[in-house]
């Protein structure tokens, strides 16, 4: 068992790698969530031409696959791009790869944010236009809540997904995780030290707990949703009296 | 905060009840005609109720007069605005924009058959939304409204029930304070009664009366309770194919029909 058991100081480069990886699942959660809803709204939008576009994007970041899509960041796109936009230049490829990464989450959150809003009864919208809401009123008040218990278990099948994903990014030269692995890997090898199958080992345990830590924030958020669908008590609940003119 | 008011509550009576005006209108529905060359005028504070068959059209004409639906030619005013359309310095007519749309739309409220309550608010978060977003009023002021409305129509005490705690008849009353916060002067109620157990449907009638009684807004009814439009109607529109075929006062209308699919209808709603 004490085999399965790395050094401290071999721990303490794993929890470099790691934080490395969540600042890049983090990175590309952001964007994918902002891109989810921009473009999830944008396949349902009234205007033909955002329609058109918001299905380009999702045929794009669904139909490459995330390998690819890190390559052409972290590598093609400085050397096309360069001179025309310097700032790509100047980027460590962690950020680049977070883009990677979030382009790809948007693509499959954008259908999942889509379908959900879709599963909305229509006398939903009916209600919210009788009583007068913006388009974006019906959204954020009406229809996002509701779609928000469909979206979260999906949405956090993606995020594990993703966190999967960071690892390519070793293969595409940034660091994270996986790479501090790799380094320690041939660093044992070139020394002729055993142990590898143990780091291995670790690695493997270290995102099986990350995956598990993102499973129960899903779920304690999937919780605190089904609670607005129940009786308002405590501070949450209104008096019932009639209230005095002027209130209180 | 305003100072408060300490004279009187709230004031939740409508602004005044308003006329609907259709002229020419036409519905369709890919090839199936729902409404055709339909002129229909509505009187300030008139209680109109609408029978027919299904597949009449009745439903549609509620659904157009909120919007829910677009017509396809024809005009309608409400309380003497156009809705689908704008008046050009000339005084023709173009297409309305959906600012234009909106701010006339802001008169008239509308109760489904199937109750539409949003189900994340509680009963008292569903009559505050409209007047806390679309009119901004203050938070506390909205709440006092809401606990009046819901008083109303019987539901204080489930102000903090959400619609899955209620049966269909307290959620109907409480959709209808709800259409009642924005204080319209048109009120559309589409068979509000239909998709209720046979015991709940007098709570709702009751709420429709007492609405009826206050005489502040037009009402324009789509109901199958025959019984209910006898008392309540100041006129009944029988409709069949997408036209009105016979209209009069419930006395006359419902008694004595003079058009034979009159009363080839309400012979067959009395079988029930």
């Amino acid at each position: 068992m004490e085999d399965l058991l790395l050094t401290p100081g071999q721990y303490a480069r794993l929890y470099n790698g790691l934080r490395a990886t969540l600042q890049l699942l983090g990175q590309a959660f952001v964007l994918g969530i902002f891109l989810s809803l921009v473009v999830g709204v944008g396949r349902l939008s009234e205007r033909k031409w955002v329609r058109a576009i918001s299905f380009g994007f999702v045929e794009f970041a669904r139909g490459i696959s995330s390998i690819i899509l890190l390559f052409i960041l972290v590598i093609a796109i400085p050397i096309l791009l360069g001179d025309i936009f310097p700032w790509v230049l100047g980027q460590p490829v962690i950020v680049m790869a977070s883009i990677a990464l979030g382009v790809n989450m948007g693509g499959y959150g954008a259908e999942i944010i889509r379908g959900s809003i879709v599963a909305i009864p229509k006398g939903q919208t009916e209600a919210t236009i009788a009583l007068n809401l913006n388009p974006t009123q019906r959204l954020r008040y009406v229809i996002l809540p509701q779609a928000m218990r469909i979206i979260l278990p999906p949405m956090g099948n993606l995020t594990i997904e993703i966190l999967k994903g960071t690892a390519l990014v070793a293969v595409a030269g940034g660091y994270d995780m996986m790479r501090e692995v790799r380094n320690m890997e041939a660093s044992m090898l070139a020394e002729g030290v055993i142990g590898v199958t143990a780091l291995f080992v670790n690695a493997l345990i270290i995102y099986f707990i990350v995956a598990q830590v993102i499973n129960a924030l899903f779920r304690f958020g999937e919780r605190a949703l089904d609670r607005r669908f129940e009786q308002r008590e405590g501070r949450s609940a209104i008096p019932l009296s009639v209230a005095q003119p002027g209130g209180n | 905060m305003n100072a408060p008011d300490t004279t009187s509550a709230v004031d939740i009576s409508p602004k005044g009840a308003a006329s609907v005006r259709m002229r020419a209108v036409d519905k369709s529905f890919g090839s199936l005609t729902v409404l055709s060359e339909l002129d229909l005028d509505v009187e300030p504070g008139e209680r109109v109720v609408i029978i027919g068959p299904s597949g009449s059209g009745k439903t549609t004409i509620l659904r157009v007069t909120m919007t829910l639906e677009r017509i396809d030619a024809g005009t309608i005013q409400v309380g003497g605005q156009h809705l689908y359309h704008e008046e050009t310095a000339t005084g023709a007519l173009k297409p309305a924009s959906e600012k234009h749309i909106r701010n006339v739309r802001s008169n008239i409220g509308m109760v489904f058959q199937h109750f539409n309550l949003f189900p994340h608010m509680s009963a008292i978060e569903n009559v505050m939304l409209a007047p806390v977003k679309v009119h901004g009023t203050p938070r506390q002021e909205a709440q006092q409204l809401g606990m009046e409305l819901l008083a109303k129509v019987g539901m204080v005490e489930h102000a903090n029930h959400t619609p899955g705690q209620l049966s269909g008849g307290q959620k109907q009353r409480v959709a209808i304070a709800r259409a009642l916060a924005t204080q319209p002067s048109v009120m559309l109620f589409d068979e509000v009664t239909s998709a209720l157990d046979p015991e709940l449907v007098g709570e709702v009638l009751n709420v429709l009366r007492d609405i009826a009684e206050e005489g502040k807004t037009t009402m324009m009814l789509v109901t199958h309770e025959m019984g209910f439009a006898r008392e309540i109607a100041d006129r009944v529109l029988m409709f069949d194919s997408g036209r009105m075929i016979e209209e009069g006062p419930p006395s006359e209308l419902l008694s004595n029909p003079q058009h034979e699919r009159t009363r080839s209808f309400l012979g067959a709603v009395a079988e029930h």
